[in-house]
């Protein structure tokens, strides 16, 4: 189980809450798990997430495994000059 | 990659050191080309006609008289490219950008163009283009556009990111929001709290470089496009879907490439020249002029910012809020959202809210500049930090250490900080000796932090042996300002051979794989990365193919100071690279390591500024006397072009604080389209501009190196903001701070001054 | 009505054909290839086309082809000696005195023209010489170094 934090805009889809409890081992997963239980995720996951797991940020690399315990942020994808 | 190749703290032979760069010898002796320095046999001359008026519908195009005049080959309009609206808004965007549809949003949008056998050729068709447009009102300001009467720039945009969702049209297109605490009852615990509005006009990237492209297309669907970008490989991809052609058909090659900042990662007149070469069957050259260049590229977002900050009387931060408006031009963006992001990123904040707002305006879209959106929302965080600091009666290096984040700190943007470089900049700032530097009269100094995230994703290397023992090393990432001679210090390092037996280039999309923008300082960074695992590749099969020399198992054998060793009781004598690339043939062909990696963990980086300002109080210009960076660059791979980075951030950012900025008329037209009147700094406007390299090690990448490319413009405006305020006793809000704001600043505030206390 | 141009360019006689209102810059990149030759602006603000003609510094963009017209043109492309580098370009690439490069030919010409006539010049003099070429990228310390290094060594030649 992780706890996943989203970022404001996120917030709406998952009834407001700050963050939702996830039990995935991958990001793959994570996304797979969210659009099921938050489909109003869904337009977010396909403009591309970014994953910051214990402050790393990833982008949407699927294969990225979530180690547990691990701090587990969402946030939008950004671009740079 | 990452994990698995954690950061060592080696020593390191090649990295670190300052040796001439590879490509240095073409450009002092003109020979580089550059976009606009290269020709193809037959090739036509594509000009542009764009919009007069910030904000109309086309009612007709009438391109016939064109057509008919000897010598143009071809003339298109937005009917010569497939609406692509219904499947890809995103791309539909892009494109109508460069070719306007149904309306035209902005002064300098593209509405037709022609490719004539010579320029007059093609400026007399240009002319004989009839276009009857129905005006619409326009707004360009960012405050006017949020403001109840505004003309609303684009029907189908309603605000994304409220819930629930608006039914009604607005020009803001997006809200997004980050933070956590409660900044309600932060502000309660605040002893003093000052509430302010800050604005900073649009500035463009301002390289010396215009866009230039040759584009050739055959009727058999093969393309081939010669374009100065910091990402070719992106701009086939969005290019190829415009036009309809198969990815793999169209070979795109990266010119030399003259300033980008962010500029060069967006399209404006390649898929335009690609259709006027179709439509010819001729290759076509389309060059900007500099006036084109300001009225239709570039731009970042102008601003406003209702900021507030409280502090306790002994310098805690209690709570920080900010909504940041950020215009986009006409199509929504994610620049108010960066700098949202960005703003309060130096501080460790219980309570902390940032809201941003993207703002649609008739003005060109907004594109990446050096860290977007992050210098005006640090502009604004900056300033207030000094008067908080001020008010308080603390030293504002001190107040900022004290807030300082640190590792394990939680960001304003959400995640938990690791190693960072924010305290070690500010340490190092308080000990510089510009601190202490006497001042003269009418001269201030002032200090700024600024944040930047740093990007790393996709790259791919191929790295190949030559039978001399050479290497070439070919990336996918443009080389905007010396990664030619960082990526070759990595691959000398990790084969252990000298510098200047390694030749990086520059792949063109059909060498490689998908390789994203040099763009978020990633260059260098994700390169690097994955020219080290080309590396590793080549050498685990150098080590194979030692083993096969020697005739004994390959887990005897070892990599050490660019030879393969043998392990164990037995005299072979160390292969070379060269002895072992020599045999090639026989132990198994070409000797190459190919890597394709999504390089991230990039790292953030921090940089804190200390600048001294002297102020005519007669005409209110302002000159910088001292100008020192302090910057985190985590292992600096060649120290020079780093500094240079930060000397060069600097200079962008002190332009834009004291001089740049996009003057629109009533008419909704840019005035000052040219250097004449939007003015860089000169050679005679700046001083030396000294750095300060500081060696925070990433610990994502296997050398430590983080990215370096952006975060200097990030506190110039703010630093340079403070100075004035501390020459003068007057807090600027308003950027630029040229000589007409600053003398009214003065003189409102000496009206002002009997009933208020100075600054 | 093309018309045709006689002038010196590094040293070699060349003839070109140009159009009465095609400037020198356009003649130079489009007409001979020369290509070192830079357009930043077309306005004469950049600097990034400058050459010498006669002797005197000029934005390239701003001269008409035909005023070459029997007259003497330097480039950056005439500025080597053979192998050897001009001491500018040499201090140029050792102080990093370029990132993208598109000034540097431009500032190689100016400054090459200021230390004929000043060959010990201060920093503010150096500054005020080559303030007429702009550059974005590196904020001019390294340029102003490399020409202050390049100065000291060509006194000592
Ligand atoms: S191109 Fe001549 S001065 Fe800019
Ligand atoms: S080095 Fe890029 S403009 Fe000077």
């Amino acid at each position: 189980m992780a706890e996943v934090f989203l970022w404001g805009a996120l917030r709406p889809s998952a009834g407001g809450a700050a963050s939702v409890t996830i039990e995935a081992k991958s990001i793959r997963e994570l996304f797979r798990k969210l659009e099921e239980q938050f489909p109003r995720m869904q337009p977010f996951i396909d403009e591309g997430i970014s994953v910051s797991i214990d402050g790393v940020i990833y982008q949407d690399d699927w294969s990225q495994t979530l180690p547990e315990g691990s701090e587990i942020y969402l946030l939008p994808r950004i671009a740079g000059g | 990659m990452g994990k698995e190749t954690p950061f060592t703290k080696r020593e390191f032979k090649s990295v670190g050191t300052r040796p001439v760069r590879p490509d240095g010898i073409d450009k002092v002796t003109g020979r580089a080309r550059y976009g606009a320095d290269f020709d193809m046999p037959g090739q036509l001359v594509g000009l542009i006609l764009r919009s007069p008026h910030a904000h109309a519908s086309i009612k007709s195009i009438d391109t016939s008289k064109a057509e008919a005049l000897p010598g143009v080959k071809s003339v298109i309009t937005s009917k010569d490219f497939k609406d692509i609206s219904k499947t890809d808004t995103e791309l539909a965007e892009i494109l109508e950008n460069c070719m306007a549809r149904k309306k035209v949003y902005y002064d300098g949008h593209a509405v037709a163009a022609v490719a004539a056998v010579d320029a007059k050729t093609a400026r007399a068709a240009l002319k004989l283009i009839n276009v009857e447009y129905k005006l619409l009102k326009h707004v360009t300001d960012v405050d006017l556009a949020v403001a109840n009467k505004a003309p609303v720039i684009n029907r189908n945009c309603k605000t994304a990111g409220v819930d629930p969702a608006p039914t009604k049209a607005s020009n803001i297109s997006r809200r997004s929001e980050f933070g956590h605490g409660d900044v309600d009852k932060g502000f309660k615990k605040a002893d003093v709290i000052i509430e302010r509005n800050f604005r900073t006009e649009q500035s463009h990237q301002g390289y010396i470089e215009p866009h230039a492209c040759v584009a050739s297309v055959s009727p058999d669907g093969n393309g081939e496009l010669w374009v100065c970008t910091q990402g070719h490989f992106v701009f086939r991809q969005q290019c190829a879907q415009m036009l309809g052609m198969d990815v793999a058909k169209l070979r795109v090659t990266s010119s030399e490439i003259g300033g980008g900042f962010g500029g060069k990662t967006h399209i404006w007149l390649e898929p335009v020249a690609l259709a006027l070469s179709r439509k010819a069957n001729r290759p076509v050259k389309l060059v900007m002029t500099r006036e084109e260049v300001f009225r239709a590229s570039g731009p970042t977002s102008a601003t406003s910012i209702d900021i507030k900050i409280g502090v306790t009387n002994d310098g805690i931060i209690t709570a920080g809020e900010a909504e940041l408006r950020y215009t986009s031009g006409p199509w929504g963006g994610s620049w108010a959202m960066l700098g949202a992001m960005t703003a309060f990123a130096c501080y460790e904040l219980e309570n902390v809210k940032t809201v941003g707002l993207e703002v649609l305006v008739n003005r060109p879209k907004t594109t990446a500049y050096r860290a977007p959106s992050a210098p005006m929302a640090a502009f604004a965080v900056e300033s207030m930090i000094d008067e908080l600091a001020k008010k308080i009666g603390m030293d504002a290096v001190e107040m900022r250490i004290k807030n300082a984040a640190k590792e394990g700190t939680q960001s304003s943007y959400g995640p938990v900080y690791g190693p960072i470089g924010i305290g070690p900049t500010l340490e190092a700032a308080k000990n510089h000796p510009h601190m202490k530097a006497p001042l003269g009269e009418n001269q201030g100094r002032g200090m700024a932090c600024g944040f930047w995230f740093n990007f790393g994703g996709q790259s791919c290397t191929n790295l190949n042996i030559g039978i001399d023992g050479t290497a070439t090393l070919t990336v996918g990432t443009i080389d905007v300002g010396g990664a030619r001679a960082s990526l070759s210090l990595v691959v000398a390092e990790e084969l252990g051979i000298p510098y200047d037996k390694v030749k990086a280039v520059i792949g063109d999309t059909g060498s490689l794989g998908y390789n994203e923008m040099t763009d978020g300082s990633r260059g260098t960074f994700a390169s690097s990365m994955s020219a080290i695992k080309s590396c590793r590749i080549a050498i685990e099969d150098m080590c194979a193919r030692a083993a096969q020399i020697w005739d004994i198992p390959v887990d005897k054998v070892i990599w050490q100071d660019g030879h393969a060793h043998a392990t164990g009781k037995n005299n072979n004598a160390p292969l070379s690279i060269a002895e072992i690339a020599a045999t090639a043939e026989k132990t198994g062909g070409p000797i190459a390591g190919h890597a394709q990696i999504v390089a991230d963990g990039a790292g953030v980086s921090f940089a804190t500024h200390i600048c001294d300002v002297e102020v005519d109080p007669e005409t209110g210009s302002t000159r910088v006397v001292r100008y020192t960076v302090i910057q985190d660059a985590g292992k600096a791979v060649h120290p020079t072009y780093v500094e240079g980075q930060f000397q060069g951030g600097a200079a962008q950012g002190i332009g834009w604080a004291l001089n740049e900025e996009y003057i629109y008329g009533e008419d909704g037209r840019l005035q000052n389209p040219g250097f004449l009147d939007y003015r860089i700094p000169v050679c005679s406007d700046l001083p030396m501009i000294d750095t300060q390299i500081l060696e925070i090690p990433n610990p994502n990448h296997p050398y430590g190196i983080r990215g370096v490319g952006e975060t200097s413009i990030v506190p110039p405006l703010a630093a340079i903001g403070n100075a004035v305020s501390n020459a003068t006793g007057v807090r600027m809000t308003h950027v630029p701070m040229s000589p007409p704001r600053i003398l009214d600043a003065l003189e409102k505030h000496s009206e002002a001054s009997d009933e208020e206390p100075a600054l | 009505m093309a018309m045709l141009v006689s002038t010196t360019i590094n040293g070699d006689a060349t003839d070109f054909s140009c159009e009465a209102d095609e400037t020198l810059l356009d003649a130079l990149r489009n007409r001979l290839s020369m290509t070192g030759v830079k357009e930043g602006c077309g306005t004469g603000d950049c600097g990034a086309c400058s050459i010498t003609l006669d002797g005197a510094l000029v934005c390239s963009c701003l001269v008409l082809g035909a005023e070459a017209q029997g007259r003497s043109i330097e480039t950056v492309e005439g500025m080597s000696d053979g192998e050897k580098l001009h001491p500018l370009q040499q201090k140029f690439l050792e102080h990093a005195a370029l990132q993208c490069g598109i000034c540097t030919p431009g500032f190689l010409v100016a400054a090459k023209v200021l230390l004929e006539k000043n060959p010990n010049p201060t920093e503010s003099e150096i500054r005020y010489a080559l303030a007429g070429n702009l550059c974005r990228c590196t904020g001019y310390d390294k340029i102003v170094r490399a020409v202050q290094d390049a100065a000291a060594q060509m006194r000592r030649a």
